[in-house]
């Protein structure tokens, strides 16, 4: 990579303003939730705030509503994602097919809508759509003969329904980028494969596989880290309930700071949330961008 | 399968029943959302959904005239277009400075970036509430234009930087022997003929902060409410609005969808900030 070295004074100049609000935005805040985080502090209680070494840690780590919640977030991903490369992947094969260019073209638009949309609102809709009387999901159903659900009222369909409406928000980011993927398979390598066999399923293991890692990687980092911070959609949906079948961990974080008022407990949920945020990053990071920029 | 030759009618039925139903699919909410918020309170009431009924316009003027939703708007703009401009301010130099400059801990800079992407936002949201208390400054816009630059920061400098990148180095050589300085090619140079990207990472700044909820709904109450966090407070009661919530989700969705489609070529690499090549 070429480059020019300049004089520390130009560097800062450029740079430093950038560095200087991110570490005043970004590191400063975290270092004073680790400081609350060794303390009691409770929002209802500000004169007793008291330092008290590891203990809101041992709290957090032997707690069963910490690690529930830490075991739902991995669950949905787990669930979640499978499915949402699996239904990508089949629209990008089916978007990268020749001929139908107007209506490929006005299905490329329509998958951009879904994620750009305000996760507060999809989750609004969800309430909307799904509601047990009211909700054209459980009006639809029953054209097929099926019973009403209780979506949000039950804690099994609640949960459900978070992985339904995460597969609708996300696969079509799935597929555009595996699409994108798959245009970059050269055109004559494609073409002798196919004159080669007529399964698709030969072509995408033994051609177009290898082009499409780098995306799949891209999409699991990021569909990880997003799992991580959901909160917006499930938050206006079903607030982690009924119970807390859909508290995934930013909404027990939230919970457990401004709603039970524990700081000093939500704090140290949110450092040990971090660490794991950042031991999951750097192994990625690791395993699959050996280089930097 | 039907790759030499055979594109008969018959063998694309299938695919454009396919197309159809995917497009169907991405889009039907949004229908759904359009017409709730066209219903009176009784007729989003009723058991089963009508699809047919008299559209009437008086949830939207509820909304926006009696309940405020006009204003929290407004906020919503204000804090989009600030942090929007901040970011860009302060993002393109330092894009410049990655993709032009040596420097010891150039690596280092970028895991910084990488892993500010990934950090949920409520381990800042805790510590900036206390904070932002204590110094007097909950429920002001400053904060909220300050706080999403944690996000909106790192998309300029990333999209940036490999605009940036990929300028030939040539143009840069030949104003250093006329004499110009780093200054002078960046502004002159380099900042015009990355425009693209910094459009770019401009609308998705100000999609992600207009989309924002939590820091909205922990950092405000009442003055600095932006429209998603007014959206939220519907959803208290026991007979929920559904009309009211619809057109306020109607009126926040309608221009985070025109800029996505605008600028939905690039809406993928925003997202995925560089990581698919």
């Amino acid at each position: 990579m070429r480059g020019s070295v300049v004089s520390n004074r130009t560097l800062w100049a450029f740079i430093g303003p950038a560095i200087f609000v991110l570490a005043v935005i970004g590191i400063v805040p975290l270092i004073y939730a680790v400081y609350t985080s060794l303390h009691y502090f409770n929002l209802t209680d500000l004169g007793d705030v008291e330092f008290i070494w590891f203990e809101n840690y041992s709290d957090v780590l032997t707690s069963d509503t910490f690690w529930n919640a830490m075991g739902r977030t991995f669950a949905l991903l787990l669930i979640a994602l499978p499915i949402q490369i699996a239904i990508g992947l089949m629209i990008a094969l089916l978007l990268h097919k020749p001929g139908l260019t107007f209506l490929k073209t006005l299905t490329r638009l329509g998958l951009v809508l879904p994620m750009a949309t305000t996760y507060a609102v999809v989750g609004l809709l969800g309430q909307v759509m799904f509601n047990l009387k009211y909700g054209v999901v459980n009006q639809m159903l029953g054209w097929f003969g099926i019973g009403s659900v209780n979506w949000i009222g039950d804690p099994q369909n609640a949960f459900v329904l978070v992985v339904i409406w995460d597969v609708w928000q996300w696969t079509p980011f799935c597929a555009l980028i595996l699409l994108a993927g798959l245009t970059t398979v050269p055109d004559e390598i494609e073409e002798a494969a196919r004159l080669e066999t007529k399964s698709w399923w030969t072509v995408l293991r033994h051609i177009q596989i290898p082009y499409l890692v780098p995306g799949l990687v891209a999409i699991m980092i990021l569909r990880t880290a997003d799992t991580l911070k959901l909160f917006d959609m499930v938050f206006t949906m079903t607030r982690g309930g009924p119970g807390n079948a859909t508290e995934f961990i930013s909404l027990l974080i939230q919970r457990t700071g401004f709603r039970a008022f524990d700081q000093g407990v939500a704090s140290a949920q949110a450092v040990v949330l971090l660490a794991i945020t950042v031991i999951l990053s750097q192994i990625y990071i690791k395993i699959f961008y050996r280089e930097g920029p | 399968m039907a790759a030499t030759g055979s594109t008969s009618a018959r063998s694309l039925a299938p695919q454009i029943i396919l197309l159809v139903c995917i497009l169907l699919f991405c889009v039907f909410p949004f229908y759904w959302m359009v017409t709730t918020s066209l219903k009176t309170q009784i007729v989003a009431l009723s058991e089963p959904p009508q699809w047919i009924f008299d559209p009437t316009l008086s949830n939207y003027t509820e909304v926006l005239f009696e309940d405020g939703v006009g204003e929290t708007m407004i906020n919503s703009l204000i804090v989009a277009v600030s942090t929007t401009v901040l970011a860009v301010a302060l993002g393109c130099p330092a894009a410049y400075a990655l993709a032009r400059f040596e420097f010891r801990g150039k690596s280092d800079l970028w895991f910084w970036f990488i892993t500010n992407r990934m950090v949920s936002p409520i381990v800042l949201a805790l510590p900036f509430f206390l904070i932002v208390r204590w110094v007097g400054l909950l429920d002001t816009k400053l904060v909220l234009i300050l706080v999403y630059l944690t996000f909106n920061l790192p998309i300029v400098i990333w999209l940036c930087t490999d605009q940036f990148r990929s300028i030939p180095f040539d143009l840069d050589e030949a104003a250093i022997l006329e004499g110009a300085g780093h200054w002078t090619i960046f502004r002159a140079i380099c900042l015009p003929l990355a425009m693209p990207a910094v459009a770019v990472s401009s609308i998705f700044s100000f999609i992600f902060s207009w989309n924002e909820l939590l820091y909205a709904i922990v950092l405000t109450r009442n003055d600095a409410k932006t429209a998603p966090a007014m959206a939220i407070s519907y959803m208290e009661g026991y007979s929920l609005p559904y009309g009211k919530i619809m057109a306020t989700s109607t009126l926040i969705v309608i221009p985070v969808l025109i800029f996505a489609l605008i600028a939905s070529k690039q809406l993928v690499r925003g997202l995925t900030m560089g990581a698919v090549k």
